[in-house]
């Protein structure tokens, strides 16, 4: 046998161009968009470019040319584009001066920060390509360059291209080389031209930062409380620097203020007046309007005010601040504290400029006006759990909020340092700060590389304390690993017991895949987006502003109290700006100015009619869609369109820029009349959809004719779909990971769906299109047991592979000793010793060799003296010990690759990869794409089953006891349609709400000579006869699990015990014994069988021998009591080891337990 | 009177089972087995014969021996397939084990009694031998074409060798196999696929290949399918004319039904049928036509891989079935 064997030390595994790369296009197509190239121009359904065009069916063109600009994972790359583009140079403007207190003419100013690029060079800098940093444990990251200017002297000198650390890069991302990468470089680059990117690689391993969901920040929410007879407003405030919540509550029917800060509620009035609206009418005004229920309800506020004597605005901020709770070093005035508490603790987000307490008033007031509201009516609150109350934290946002804390952190690093040295009295150069400031470049570099890592987001500045931000990349299947970039996150608590947030909202149609989420305890807490979103990020509020003063609507600042709540109020992203008296005028006014692209697509504009407001909505974290616009009754997206869109002469964006398509968010969705289908425009529509199937995310777009399941069935196989056995990526066989499944013959389904084409499943599929014959056979197909057929495993079906890594670490020692790898040891006869027969002469594993279960492939050996000082020279001479990986696993395992190089600290790092192959054998787990799983019963000789009149045996036989309560018609049509497709030569469509139809399949059915129904007359294969019933026979996709037996399989006779106990050990990976529980228990006591119990519980488990005095009841010891300083009574007995345990435990804390012994006949 | 008609009713089968033996029938006849009545009655028509497939009509014989036929085609006529591959060199992507199945799943053109076969009870180093192990190898090596058109994306003309298929595997005769065997063995279909190869990646691998059954492995099995139909009957019992005729005539594969110069339906050919039982769907034709299948008249249908020839495999597994009623006549256990 002759090795192939992969080393790499600084440049990739040079690898050959992979077979699936060839048959794709070649490099001079620009960019990775080969496939979606191909399905812009599909002949679907039969209909190729000449065909006329049909808007009502070919609208859905307009999906894939989305995705070709969004691509599936856009939400995080946006994100961390944002992030690295935009907010890093902020968050530089915010922290842009390192001084000295020392030297007051000293300063360091950050003038800009850039990611990867040097601001002389045009391109990016070449970093470590993300294939070498999977297999090298390294972290792949980009140089964070800063341009700097400072003081030496008098001199002020600017430096570019400081480099204060490393940032991780998100893969795909423009920082990142594969950013518009061809086919054939991703091939160079051993990556997978599918896929999506969106992770990071820290140390190795691949990490997702999932979408976390959050209640939206700085928006009013109101609650209420019908028990309690509470009602609440409430907003959180998020700035750079702090967090709070404000609360605006109602306590016996009056209305007060509550914040953390503040140390008990203040009434609503008092607070209005420190904020300098003194006068109770305006109060009132403000509140109230002219709404008399409104002021009769709130009147009885003023009382308690008046009663404690306040009434000018220095009385209101006295007592204000002598309420606040403070941790300040220097004293304030009761004053000075109030000023500062409405200034810059309640509702925090409002910044107050020269103490104009105006606009922060007015907030306040519309606070108490929504409790008000919702006291005279108790409908007027708001949901929680409505989807536009939420908002999306993506990767950017978490890498800001933790870069930000670094860079702060860095600074006062990096001014400490810069003080001690400017502190020293006579220095003999001139200060140069740059020196320093690579001393802690180290700090930002591992800051977010152990973030990252390990998941854990400590931010002190607003005291965050998050655990389980990342993930590791679920690289079971393409499928999984793409439902990990969608999936989304809540805050809530798993643990708690509550309905509502875990409900479907009718308010997620479009935006969260209805049926995508984990069942058991995070069941609806765990969601997935669907196909066609967006998540929005922060776009600039001042434009926005300054636009709506341009077309009408009057500022804030200049209206008149007693005329607030006469028009409709404007509020930006929360806070009122303005009122309008014709909001339809201005909010159309808006729509079309964004239409036509002079505002950024994605700001949501809404009317409020309950609150007689309008919401203009920029930051970022909605969710949104796009939608078609219609106007008139008629679609704006016209068939030309869509010829053009086919011909490639428009993209996504231009549909967007000409107006026919827009995004709406969750808000803007409420105010608009969405048609489904172009059938139903009338006059009153708005919107149409793009495809109905985008209700689903990409993990449910695998299931064919969902819509014709229960819908239960249609959540249990997205959480099996990332089971499933399958293709990986293009390069899993360069792949190295910790477990790996490959399926050795995937393919694609028979009935694809159009999803699956859009997420190209049909490339990297997972499963393999089984003839199913629905009957009972044999008794071994009870209980969804399944029945295989014996030709069909000998022919490959359900054939996989199970790649498993070892890593193994040379180590060097202080004392300058260092592991090494020995070679093979040999018997007289000079053949390798059993366990070393699978190694090389250089002490590792050839490939390709077979190991088995005691073999030895990596022989390291240790130094014996590594603890020893560098001082012993002598010792320093090597002896080393064997400390040999060894290979233990019931089956043997193949070596399928060697990797040796060199990790992060110059250690050798050697990687080895196991391969088996498996085929499927009785208890493997199978499924349908139904949620219909079920473990191979029986495996069945081909001539024993039944065959149909062409002689076709099915590959699997289905017990019907499955269908009629599971109710998964959508298996039923699927298996009819794949027969269609079959026989006819076709592949058929079973997309949601749409595919072929069951008419067209059975009329197929009838044309090629079978029976409509599906059903075929079989004849038994034992008997030769006809079988009595007409069986239901065709093809059905089946997905192999990552459940097989041969993981799972283990008993045990003997083997280890626990020390303390004595019992037999726990768990499969200890070599456990199998427990005789409880119930056990008491089945073996009803039956009477009490020798077997003894034996069980005792004998067979921890039996010990103990000497019992009769006389004091206390155990001794070699046949002396030592209490009773006698051996007259000692008895010999023998009682389970965790019996004597406990008595001696039990002694331990001053109980005697003492046993009376008796005899018994 | 036997009814040996199997009744293909809307919703179900019925009158599976034979009743020809003794005592299930009242009428007086003699229903024992006699070889002289199943002399004159047996007959067999070859309606398609070629290297490959052979379609046969078995004619009044019973199930349970036309199944036994299916059954020894399938899985109990011996093949030659390669058991045991011996690697030496393989740096294609495609693994050792997965490339190890797929050339045992190559049908051999070798004719099996030519082989003995292997001895399991001798020790593993001393099983083979020219007797009964046939040795073929495979090596393969891809290199650049120097000559490929510029510009070429075709990996068929930018390098040589870079499929691997069946015919590259080679014959290595051992011992007197040159003279026993007459002819090289090779692939019964020489456009097999078995790998992908690029420029520097090597296939180096010896197959040996032993007599083996399809019981033990669905690649010793000398068919690709063996099986059969039962002959279907059309029985109208309403004439049917007109409009209805052209109707009923599309409820059936063509040639099924013809309609004769007064516009009345009549089965022309119902062996031609493939039952899709589409005319019992229809209220019209509701009691007007009566499906069936003759029990005892069987439409057999042999594939070969190829290593055999379709007859001699049914030959063969005749020369079974009779050796194994042999055994159990001599069988000391019956006596």
């Amino acid at each position: 046998m002759v090795s192939r064997k992969r080393s790499s030390s600084n440049s990739g595994p040079g690898s050959l161009p992979n077979k699936h790369h060839n048959h794709r296009h070649d490099s001079n197509s620009a960019a990775n968009d080969d496939s979606f190239n191909e399905l812009l121009k599909p002949i679907y359904k039969g209909k190729s470019l000449a065909d006329e065009v049909n808007t009502a069916e070919d609208k859905w063109n307009l999906l894939p040319a989305f995705l070709k600009v969004k691509g599936l994972v856009k939400q995080h790359l946006d994100s961390f584009n944002y992030f690295v583009d935009v907010d890093l140079k902020k968050i530089l403007k915010a922290n842009e001066k390192v001084l000295s207190d020392v030297d007051p003419d000293f300063y360091v100013k950050y003038l800009d920060i850039r990611v990867g690029q040097k601001s002389s060079s045009k391109t990016k800098d070449p970093i470590l390509p993300p294939h070498e940093c999977r297999l090298r444990d390294l972290t792949y990251s980009a140089p964070i360059y800063v341009d700097v200017e400072y003081t030496r002297g008098r001199k002020i000198i600017m430096h570019r291209d400081l480099e204060i650390g490393k940032m991780p890069i998100m893969l795909r991302s423009n920082k990142c080389i594969l950013d518009g990468a061809s086919d054939s470089i991703m091939a160079e680059l051993n990556e997978c031209p599918l896929d999506p990117g969106g992770y990071f690689i820290v140390n190795g391993t691949e990490k997702v930062i999932l979408v976390q969901e959050q209640l939206s920040k700085n928006r009013i929410i109101v609650e209420a409380d019908e028990k309690k007879g509470i009602v609440q407003a409430s907003v959180t405030s998020s700035t750079h620097e702090r967090k709070s919540k404000t609360y605006v509550v109602t306590k016996n029917d009056k209305i007060y203020l509550k914040h953390n800060s503040i140390s008990e509620e203040v009434p609503i009035v008092l607070v209005l007046k420190a904020a300098g609206i003194t006068s109770d009418l305006e109060i009132m005004q403000l509140v109230c309007g002219d709404d008399a229920t409104y002021q009769d309800l709130f009147v009885v506020n003023f009382e308690e005010v008046a009663k404690m004597g306040i009434f000018t605005q220095q009385q209101a901020l006295e007592y204000l601040g002598s309420k606040v709770k403070t941790m300040r070093r220097y004293k304030l005035t009761t004053l000075q504290e109030g000023i500062e508490a409405v200034a810059t603790t309640i509702i925090a987000h409002l910044t107050v400029d020269n103490l104009d307490f105006k606009e922060k008033a007015l907030y306040m007031a519309m606070m108490a006006r929504r409790v008000v509201m919702a006291m005279h009516n108790p409908k007027m609150v708001d949901d929680r759990d409505y989807v536009g109350n939420k908002r999306l934290e993506l990767a950017g946002q978490l890498m800001s909020l933790l870069f930000e804390d670094l860079f702060k952190k860095f600074n006062t690093d990096f001014k400490a340092n810069i003080d001690k040295i400017l502190r020293k009295p006579n220095r003999a150069t001139e200060f140069n700060p740059l020196l320093s400031i690579n001393i802690h470049s180290n700090n930002i570099t591992s800051g977010l590389n152990r973030a990252i890592s390990t998941g854990n987001w400590s931010l002190k500045r607003f005291k965050m304390e998050r655990a389980g931000v990342t993930h590791v990349l679920s690289r079971l299947s393409y499928i999984s690993a793409l439902g990990m970039m969608t999936r989304i996150s809540s805050q809530f608590e798993k643990s708690r017991k509550v309905s509502g947030p875990r409900a479907l909202q009718p308010s997620q149609f479009g935006m969260l895949c209805t049926s995508d989420t984990p069942e058991g305890e995070a069941c609806g807490l765990v969601k997935n987006l669907a196909l066609m979103t967006h998540i929005t990020t922060d776009d600039e509020e001042d434009p926005i502003r300054k636009l709506c003063f341009l077309i009408g609507v009057e500022n804030i600042s200049l209206i008149d109290s007693a005329n607030l709540h006469s028009a409709y109020g404007v509020y930006l992203n929360g806070t009122i700006i303005g009122t309008t008296r014709f909001p339809t005028k201005f909010v159309s006014q808006f729509r079309s100015l964004r239409r036509t692209g002079k505002v950024s697509e994605f700001i949501s504009i809404y009317t409020n009619l309950h609150q007689k407001a309008v919401h203009i909505a920029t930051d970022g974290g909605r969710i949104c869609r796009p939608l078609i616009i219609v106007s008139q009754g008629e679609s704006k997206v016209k068939s030309h369109h869509l010829l053009q869109l086919k011909q490639g002469k428009l993209q996504f964006d231009d549909f967007l820029k000409q107006g026919l398509v827009e995004y709406l968010d969750v808000n803007e969705e409420n105010d608009c009349f969405i048609a489904l289908y172009e059938s139903d425009l009338s006059i009153n529509i708005t919107h149409l959809e793009i495809e109905p199937f985008t209700v689903l995310g990409a993990v449910a777009g695998l299931i064919p004719y969902p819509h014709h399941n229960q819908s239960p069935r249609n959540t249990y196989q997205c959480a099996m779909g990332k089971q499933a056995i399958g293709a990986i990526a293009y390069n899993q066989f360069q792949r190295i990971d910790t477990l790996l499944y490959l399926m050795v013959y995937p393919q694609q389904p028979m009935v694809k769906t159009k999803t699956i084409e859009l997420i190209d499943y049909d490339k990297l599929p997972a499963g393999q299109n089984a003839t199913v014959a629905v009957m009972s056979y044999s008794g071994y197909d009870i209980e969804d047991a399944l029945v295989l057929n014996k030709a069909s495993i000998d022919r490959g079906f359900g054939r996989c592979q199970v790649l498993r890594k070892n890593t193994t670490i040379l180590k060097r020692y202080p004392n300058h000793t260092k592991d090494i790898v020995a070679g093979m040891r040999v018997n007289e006869n000079n053949e390798p010793i059993f366990q070393h027969q699978s190694l090389g002469p250089d002490g590792l594993g050839e490939v390709g060799t077979r190991v088995e279960s005691g073999q030895v492939y990596v022989n390291k050996c240790v130094p014996a003296n590594a603890s020893d000082s560098i001082m012993d020279q002598a010792a320093a001479t090597t002896e080393h010990r064997e400390t040999p990986v060894t290979y233990r696993a019931p089956e043997p395992s193949y070596i399928d690759q060697v990797m040796m190089s060199v990790g992060d600290n110059d250690q050798a790092l050697i990687k080895v990869l196991l391969r088996q192959t498996r085929r499927p054998e009785l208890g493997d787990k199978f499924s349908s794409r139904h949620g219909q799983k079920g473990v191979c019963g029986i495996i069945v000789q081909q001539e024993d089953l039944p065959f149909n009149d062409d002689g076709v045996c099915p590959d699997i036989i289905m017990n019907p006891h499955g269908f009629p309560s599971r109710m998964t018609v959508g298996k039923m049509i699927e298996l009819i349609s794949g027969k269609a497709g079959v026989l006819n030569g076709s592949l058929e469509y079973g997309t949601c709400f749409g595919g072929s139809k069951l008419e067209d399949m059975s009329k197929i059915l009838v044309d090629k000579g079978f029976n409509y129904s599906g059903k075929d007359m079989l004849y038994s294969g034992i008997t030769g006869e006809c079988l009595q019933a007409y069986i239901f026979f065709g093809p059905i996709y089946y997905q192999k699990l990552k459940h097989m037996v041969l993981d799972k399989m283990h008993a045990r006779s003997r083997g280890p015990r626990a020390v303390l106990t004595r019992q037999p050990t726990e768990g499969r990976s200890r070599d456990g014994g199998l427990r005789l529980g409880e119930m056990e228990r008491d089945c073996v006591i009803a039956y009477g069988a009490s020798q077997l119990l003894l034996e069980r519980l005792m004998l067979s488990s921890d039996a010990f021998e103990v000497d019992v005095c009769n006389e004091c009841g206390l155990m001794g010891y070699n046949g002396w009591c030592t209490s009773c300083k006698s051996a007259e009574f000692v008895v010999k007995m023998t009682i389970p080891y965790a019996a004597k345990l406990l008595f001696q435990e039990l002694l331990s804390m001053n109980i005697a337990p003492r046993l009376k012994l008796g005899d018994v006949f | 009177m036997v009814d040996n008609i199997v009744k293909i009713e809307h919703d179900r089968v019925t009158n599976t089972v034979s009743t020809d033996y003794p005592g299930f029938h009242n009428d007086g006849q003699d229903y024992s087995w006699n070889l002289e009545t199943f002399k004159s009655k047996f007959d067999i028509k070859i309606s398609y014969l070629n290297e490959r497939v052979a379609n046969f009509d078995l004619v009044n014989i019973d199930t349970s021996v036309a199944n036994a036929f299916r059954r020894i085609m399938i899985s109990e006529v011996p093949a030659v397939a390669a058991e045991q591959i011996y690697i030496f060199n393989n740096t294609s992507v495609i693994q050792d084990e997965v490339l190890a199945h797929r050339i045992g799943l190559i049908p051999l053109k070798v004719d099996p009694d030519l082989l003995d076969w292997v001895d399991t009870n001798i020790d593993e180093k001393d099983r083979a031998t020219d007797a009964n192990t046939i040795v073929m190898t495979l090596d393969v090596t891809c290199s650049r074409n120097p000559n490929a058109p510029k510009g070429s994306t075709d990996p068929n003309e930018l390098y040589k060798n870079s499929n691997v298929y069946a015919r590259d595997l080679k014959f290595e005769p051992q011992g007197s196999q040159m003279d026993k065997l007459k002819t090289p063995v090779v692939s019964a279909d020489p456009d097999i696929l078995i790998a992908k190869l690029r420029p520097g990646q090597e296939i180096s691998l010896r197959a040996h290949c032993i007599l083996g059954i399809g019981a033990d492995h669905a690649k010793f099995s000398p068919v690709s399918t063996a099986s059969y139909r039962l002959l279907p009957t059309i029985d109208i019992t309403e004439s049917i004319t007109g409009q209805d005729a052209r109707e009923f005539q599309k409820m059936f594969s063509t040639g099924v039904i013809d309609i004769n110069s007064s516009g009345e339906a009549y089965v022309k050919d119902a062996r031609r049928d493939t039952v899709s039982r589409e005319v019992l769907r229809h209220e019209k034709f509701n009691g007007k036509v009566k499906l069936g299948r003759k029990r005892d008249h069987f439409i057999f249908n042999v594939e070969s891989t190829g290593a055999m020839s379709p007859e001699e495999i049914f030959f063969k597994s005749v020369r079974i079935l009779r050796n194994k009623a042999d055994y159990l006549k001599e069988c000391p256990i019956g006596n």
